[in-house]
C-alpha cells in the first residue's frame, strides 16, 4: 500500500483522458523510480504552464501568451479564419500545417438537450472579428455530427449579410479509401459534394 | 446455403449448447422457459441490429457466470464452402458487441452481407393494435434489414427532433438561424427515413400480390406518411409549423408520425379488429414476404417462435407448404411435437430442457 501522498498523485493522473487507475499507477511508479531526474522536470513544466497558461483574446486557443502564437505569427493570412468546435480539433488541424490562416475556437457545439447556446459559444466573437474587417474567408471545420453541422449552419446564417466567403470542409470519400467499403450515408454525401475534374 | 453448427456458450440459460446437422427445417421442442427461444435469439444476432428480444447486451450473458458471452455459427454455402460467423463480448468489456467472420474481426453490418435474418415471435402479435410508434420501429427493422444505412437515417431523425422538441418548448420562441440549422439536419434525415420507408412498403406490397390469397389471410399494407416525402419540402413544411408545433409541445409533421395501415384485404377489415388467427396469418404473409424481399441472394434465416401453436391444423399445413417452396431456413419452436405433424419427417429436432438441446 502506497503513502497517502502517492495514491493522491495516482488518483489525480486517472482522471486524465485516456489513462484510469491502472495507467496512473504505473506512471507514479515510472516517475518514483526517476525521482532525481524525470520528476522534476516534469514538475517545472507543469508549473511553468500553470504559470503561464492563457486563453488567446482572439481566437480562443490555450497558449502562454496573448494573443497566442498563431495569432501573433505575422506569416499566418489573418485573412481567413478557420471556426472549430475546440482547441483538439485545432490542435489537429494545426499538426498537419495544411492551413495557413488563423483558427478561432468556439469552445463546444449548440446543443438544445445539453443547455448550450450559442451565447454559451464564442459565436459573438467570431462575428465582430469578422465585423471588424479584414476577413475574405470564414472555414467552418465543424465535425460531421448533428450538433456540429447544426453549429455550422447557425453560424453560416448569422454571417449571411456579412461581406466574407463561408466555406465548410467537405464530407465524403477519405483519402485511399475504396467506395466498396464506404457506408451509404458517406457514399451519398460525397456524390452530392462531387466537383469538375481538371 | 444455411447455418450448421451452431453454438451457444454461456448465452441465456444455455451454458455450452452445440445444435449439428441443421436441416432446411429445424425444430426445437420443449417447456416453457427450457431455452427455445433463446437459440432463436442467438441465432437473430448473427445479423446486425439487437436480435429479437432487443435486449442489452449484458443481458444476454448467462446469469450467474462471467458475465460474457459467445454464438457462432457455420453458413454452409452452394459450393459446400464454410463461412464462420461468430458474435461475442469479452469480460472486460461486456457491453461492446464483437463480431468475427472467418477468423477475422468485422463490424456488425458486415454480418448483413451474409445472412438475412427475419423473425416472427408472440411478442409481435399486438402489432396491429399496438402504438403506431411500435410499426414505425417495425417497419424500420424491416428496412434496415434491406437497406443497412435506414438506422442511421433514425437515429439522426430522433436525435434532431429531440433537439427541435427541446429548443421549441423553451419559454421565448428561439433563435430563428437555431431552428433553421437543426431544421435542415431533422429535413434531411427525416425524408430519407420516409422515403426507406415507403420503398419498404412498396417492395413488401409487390412480394404480397404474388403470394396466395389463401388459405392465409392477405393483409394490404398502406404506408401513410405523417409528413413530405420530399427533403425540400419538409423542411420547408417544418418552417411554417413552428408556432403549432411550439404550442403542442412536439414537432406535428414527419416521420415521427408516420402510420402503417393494415388491412385485411379480402374483408376489406382493418387488421386491429381482425381475429386473432386473422392477425397472426396477416402478420405470417408479411413475414414470408420480407425474406423473400430481404433476400437478394444472401442466405434467408426465419425464426418462427411457437407459431405452429397458433394455427389450425390446415393452416399449419399450409405454412409449412410455404415455406417448402421458398428458399429460407427455417427454425421454429413449440412446446409438443404433435404441432409439428407434416413436417417432422423432413426436420432435424431437438428437444431443448434446462439450456441444453438433446437431438431426437
Amino acid at each position: 500500500m502506497a503513502s497517502q501522498e502517492i495514491e493522491t498523485l495516482a488518483a489525480a493522473l486517472a482522471r486524465m483522458p485516456g489513462l484510469g487507475p491502472r495507467s496512473a499507477r504505473r506512471a507514479v511508479l515510472w516517475l518514483v523510480k526517476r525521482r532525481d531526474n524525470a520528476l522534476p522536470q516534469l514538475v517545472e513544466a507543469l508549473e511553468k504552464v500553470r504559470e503561464t497558461l492563457v486563453e488567446c483574446s482572439i481566437c480562443g486557443n490555450v497558449d502562454t501568451s496573448d494573443p497566442c502564437g498563431i495569432c501573433a505569427d505575422p506569416r499566418r493570412d489573418a485573412r481567413s479564419i478557420c471556426v472549430v468546435e475546440d482547441v483538439a480539433d485545432l490542435w489537429a488541424l494545426d499538426r498537419a500545417r495544411l492551413f495557413t490562416g488563423t483558427y478561432h475556437v468556439l469552445g463546444g457545439k449548440l446543443s438544445a438537450l445539453d443547455g448550450v447556446r450559442p451565447e454559451d459559444l464564442r459565436i459573438a466573437e467570431l462575428l465582430e472579428r469578422v465585423r471588424e474587417g479584414g476577413t475574405d474567408e470564414v472555414v467552418l471545420a465543424m465535425n460531421a455530427t448533428l450538433e456540429g453541422q447544426t453549429t455550422a449552419h447557425y453560424i453560416a446564417e448569422r454571417m449571411e449579410d456579412l461581406p466574407v466567403r463561408i466555406t465548410q470542409l467537405a464530407h465524403g470519400l477519405p483519402v485511399g479509401g475504396e467506395l466498396d467499403y464506404l457506408d451509404e450515408g458517406t457514399l451519398a454525401q460525397a456524390l452530392r459534394a462531387r466537383r469538375p475534374l481538371g | 446455403m444455411s447455418l450448421d453448427r451452431i453454438a451457444l456458450s454461456r448465452f441465456r440459460n444455455h451454458a455450452d449448447t452445440v445444435l449439428d446437422q441443421a436441416a432446411r427445417f429445424n425444430v426445437l421442442v420443449g417447456e416453457n422457459g427450457a431455452g427455445k427461444t433463446n437459440v432463436l435469439e442467438a441465432l437473430s444476432l448473427l445479423a446486425p441490429g439487437r436480435g429479437l428480444r432487443r435486449a442489452a447486451l449484458i443481458d444476454l450473458a448467462q446469469a450467474g457466470g462471467p458475465g460474457h458471452f459467445a454464438v457462432g455459427a457455420s453458413l454452409t454455402m452452394h459450393d459446400d464452402d464454410h463461412v464462420r460467423l461468430g458474435t461475442f463480448t469479452q469480460p472486460d468489456r461486456p457491453a461492446r458487441r464483437l463480431v468475427r467472420i472467418n477468423e477475422a474481426a468485422a463490424s456488425a453490418v458486415a454480418l448483413g452481407e451474409w445472412l438475412s435474418v427475419g423473425w416472427l415471435t408472440p411478442a409481435m402479435d399486438r402489432l396491429f393494435m399496438d402504438s403506431a410508434g411500435e410499426r414505425r420501429r417495425y417497419m424500420d427493422r424491416l428496412a434496415v434489414a434491406i437497406e443497412p444505412g435506414h438506422a442511421a437515417h433514425a437515429a439522426r431523425q430522433a436525435a434532431a427532433l429531440r433537439e427541435r422538441n427541446r429548443l421549441l418548448s423553451g419559454d421565448e420562441m428561439p433563435e430563428a438561424a437555431w431552428l433553421d440549422g437543426i431544421e435542415a439536419q431533422l429535413a434531411r434525415h427525416g425524408a430519407a427515413l420516409a422515403q426507406g420507408r415507403a420503398r419498404l412498403v412498396e417492395g413488401l406490397k409487390a412480394e404480397l400480390a404474388d403470394a396466395p390469397a389463401e388459405p392465409f389471410a392477405r393483409p394490404a399494407l398502406t404506408y401513410r406518411p405523417g409528413g413530405p416525402l420530399d427533403e425540400q419540402a419538409l423542411a420547408e413544411t417544418l418552417v411554417h409549423s413552428r408556432r403549432r408545433d411550439r404550442a403542442a409541445g412536439r414537432t406535428l409533421i414527419g416521420p415521427q408520425r408516420d402510420e402503417l395501415e393494415v388491412v385485411f384485404a379480402a374483408k376489406d377489415v382493418p387488421a386491429a379488429q381482425c381475429s386473432t388467427g386473422e392477425q397472426k396469418a396477416m402478420l405470417i404473409a408479411i413475414t414470408l414476404a420480407h425474406g423473400a424481399l430481404a433476400q437478394k441472394g444472401r442466405a434467408s434465416v426465419l425464426l418462427l417462435d411457437e407459431v405452429a401453436a397458433h394455427l389450425d391444423p390446415v393452416r399449419r399445413l399450409a405454412l409449412f407448404e410455404r415455406l417448402a417452396q421458398g428458399s429460407a431456413q427455417v427454425w421454429m419452436t413449440g412446446t409438443e411435437m404433435a404441432a409439428f405433424e407434416g413436417i417432422a419427417d423432413r426436420a432435424a429436432v431437438w428437444q431443448v430442457s434446462g439450456g441444453a438441446a438433446q437431438r431426437l
